[in-house]
């Protein structure tokens, strides 16, 4: 996927300009965020779930080539193929083959956000075999055009006004007539188009949250069920995921599925939780003839051993997305590529370059909201600063901030200096300021004063007041006061 | 007093905050006197700035371990660093020892520092007690949540209960109490009209309660939260917890009209 990651700023003040945004956001606000909090209050034992789900991460991390290989053998023995790519073009080419191999004209497709990291969708396109979207939201944005705006809910930015107009421009068999003014109707003419859909593709592909090394299996969280008619349908499976998505056990794996759907819509259970373990055996009645596993790597390896190894942990619940001051503000497609919200701001630097998305890190007040949440306690704040202090000690550029910051430092690091600098500045500051008692324009400080005030100073610092001993006299006349 | 009580209370240094230094000093003068109050002698570092807060979160290391050096320095003396302000407070107690894991001998001193640094309200309710009352105050309010304060030290009642047991406040709660400002340091000058947005869905929630003053812990979050009040045309008033707990109303709320002295 392109990205548009560098026009943060623009694209963040369009998405504050956009009324069905804003909208849409105000609702998802509160939903997701009071959902997960009912759901922790249920189970005694999610914060104890949290801490296990994050140390069988992290030890799949400390070993993640013997995971790795353990996963690659159950896939064979199970009669599967395994494709290691070690780049999106690798990934798009695999899938290519594999399709073109069986003759494939349409491609059902469940969400994956690796799907969109890669793009296979236009790569498809391109050459000439159709991809279907079979998630609903994903289905929507399909029709229109556009990117997922939030990873578990990717059409979270429309509301049903926008889908309604979607589906009678894009469904030319639509009757005029037909009502679609319930979120009911609008599923129910989504699958009436995509009932043949399913029967007829050639090829499913998936993605995976979860891949379990002691079997081989691919697990896929669904609330709708069609990732299951995408995978048991078509004569052909392709599973997409990259490689820390692998766990040891089930045992791991159903541990993880505890914290998944609470963290991220406050369900105990994603109403579809299915396993996938090979192609169809000789005793079964459904399932594909072929199963593949496209394992991807995308820049995941890069992160191994690094300051940040701790984001591979991710499992992509969204939670810190729903819980981000920002993101809620914002919305999804303001981040420019495939991720948004916090663990987008730590990931996206990562995939594409921090060159190419200097704003994400930045653009985040550290409230801590997001890591308070993640279920697999990823130190999201901690990890945004990490990419500051690459961007600020890996530029020799000076920019205006930075050059700023160094002379505040300066003055900081000299109490004296500092202390002679302040009261000069409030001085100034106290004569303009005194007749308005505030500011609503100060220099190289707009940002703040394009919609609030900044006050103007009492008087020199508190220091200085305290060092001439000013202290006594208002405590005195404070316990005058009281005395009163 | 005695000598030997004097010599028992314990010493506080006073870490005042770069901003309520420069911008709001009364806060400053109140929390020395419910320090006072609560039997502590208080001590100002005239060497104390900030607490590198604005280069650790620039990603400036280098500036912060000096910065935090000059810190450590100044209060490793005292029995306590107690600021008002959450922000600063988990600074310095979360991440000064993190700054210098790889240089033993001020990870050491960072830690001890860390050990004896509390923000306001919770050396109040936490470590000392404060007994006195101030006459009755007759305002109603919201407290805000600052996000540091919240998160990184856990204090949530504290201030609450200070404000029942000293000032006799009860509070409206807003919804949202815990959502962030909007403040974030530099973020709202960098990123203004995102903080814009965020201080407004703030405000939206704190007059929801029909709150006359929001009361908080940090002067940032409520210079941005004032800001924007005024800005509006509010009628909020935003005053940090220590000026209501020490009982000095009188004193303009931030960013009302000053009594200029002749």
């Amino acid at each position: 996927m392109e990205s548009s990651a560098h026009k943060f700023k623009d694209l963040a003040f369009t998405a504050r300009r956009d009324a069905h945004l804003q909208a849409a956001l105000g609702k998802l606000g509160s939903g997701f965020s009071l959902k997960r909090k009912e759901a922790a209050r249920r189970l005694p034992e999610f914060e104890g779930l949290r801490d296990q789900a994050k140390t069988i991460k992290d030890h799949v991390l400390e070993n993640l080539d013997f995971y790795l290989e353990r996963f690659e053998e159950r896939v064979i023995e199970g009669g599967g193929e395994l494709h290691w790519c070690g780049d999106a073009d690798a990934a798009q080419k695999k899938i290519l083959d594999i399709c073109r191999k069986a003759n494939a004209k349409t491609v059902t497709k469940s969400k994956s956000m690796i799907g969109e990291e890669i793009a296979i969708n236009e790569f498809l396109e391109k050459n000439n075999i159709e991809p279907i979207e079979t998630d609903l939201g994903e289905y929507i944005i399909q029709l229109r055009g556009e990117t997922p705006s939030h990873i578990i809910a990717p059409a979270v930015h429309l509301n049903m006004g926008q889908v309604e107009d979607t589906f009678r421009e894009k469904h030319t068999t639509l009757e005029p007539g037909r009502k679609l003014d319930e979120p009911q109707r609008l599923l129910e003419e989504a699958r009436s188009q995509l009932r043949d859909k399913f029967l007829n593709a050639d090829v499913g592909i998936t993605g995976a949250n979860m891949l379990i090394a002691e079997t081989g299996s691919t697990v896929l969280v669904t609330n709708e069920g069609n990732a299951d008619l995408t995978h048991t349908l078509p004569r052909i499976h392709i599973v997409i995921a990259t490689l820390e998505k692998v766990v040891p056990t089930l045992e791991d794996a159903t541990s993880i599925l505890r914290v998944l759907a609470r963290s991220a819509t406050g369900q105990e259970m994603s109403v579809y939780t299915t396993f996938c373990t090979g192609p169809k055996k000789s005793k079964d009645e459904d399932g594909p003839d072929e199963y593949h596993v496209i394992l991807l790597d995308n820049g995941r390896s890069e992160l191994l051993g690094s300051e940040f190894q701790d984001m591979l942990r991710c499992i992509r619940c969204g939670a810190c997305l729903n819980h981000c001051p920002v993101y809620q503000t914002i919305g999804g497609h303001a981040y420019g590529w495939v991720y948004s919200g916090p663990m987008g701001a730590v990931l996206i630097p990562a995939l594409i370059g921090l060159d190419r998305a200097g704003d994400l890190p930045n653009a985040s007040t550290l409230c801590g909201q997001c890591e308070a949440v993640c279920p697999m306690r990823i130190p999201l704040p901690g990890l945004l600063r990490a990419w500051r202090t690459k961007q600020f000690e890996g530029s020799e550029k000076n920019t205006l901030g930075k050059i700023l910051l160094k002379v505040w430092v300066t003055f900081v690091k000299s109490p004296k200096l500092y202390r002679g600098a302040m009261n000069f500045i409030l001085m100034i500051l106290e004569i303009f300021g005194r007749k308005s008692g505030g500011f609503q324009w100060l220099p190289l400080a707009k940002g703040w004063t394009q919609s609030r005030d900044f006050p103007s100073p009492a008087g020199p610092t508190f220091v200085s007041q305290w060092k001439k001993g000013l202290l006594m006299s208002d405590q005195e006349e404070l316990q005058k006061r009281q005395k009163k | 007093m005695s000598d030997i009580v004097k010599n028992k209370a314990p010493v506080v240094g006073l870490f005042v905050t770069c901003l309520v230094d420069t911008l709001r000093p009364e806060v400053g003068f109140a929390s020395a006197l419910l320090l006072q109050r609560a039997g502590c002698r208080v001590e100002v570092p005239l060497s104390q700035t900030c607490c590198g807060q604005p280069a650790y979160n620039a990603g400036a290391r280098a500036d912060t371990k000096a910065i935090a050096k000059n810190v450590i320095t100044s209060f490793e003396g005292y029995d306590y660093l107690v600021a008002p302000s959450g922000s600063c407070a988990g600074m310095i107690k979360e991440h000064y020892p993190k700054i210098f894991k790889a240089e033993k001998k001020w990870k050491n001193r960072a830690e001890a520092l860390a050990i004896k640094t509390f923000e306001l309200t919770q050396f109040l309710s936490e470590e000392v007690s404060i007994n006195a009352s101030t006459p009755e105050t007759r305002i109603t309010a919201t407290y805000h949540d600052a996000c540091s304060g919240l998160r990184e030290l856990k204090i949530k009642q504290q201030p609450r209960e200070l404000l029942l047991k000293v000032s006799g406040i009860s509070l409206k709660e807003g919804k949202e109490a815990e959502r962030c400002c909007g403040f974030g340091g530099l973020f709202c000058v960098k990123y203004g009209d995102i903080s814009t947005g965020m201080v407004d869905e703030k405000i939206a929630d704190l007059e929801a309660t029909g709150a006359e003053t929001v009361l908080g812990g940090d002067l940032g979050c409520l210079l941005n939260i004032a800001g924007r009040l005024k800005r509006v045309g509010s009628s909020m008033e935003v005053r940090h917890i220590a000026e209501v707990l020490v009982g000095s109303l009188d004193v303009p709320a931030i960013l009302k009209t000053r009594k200029i002295k002749k």
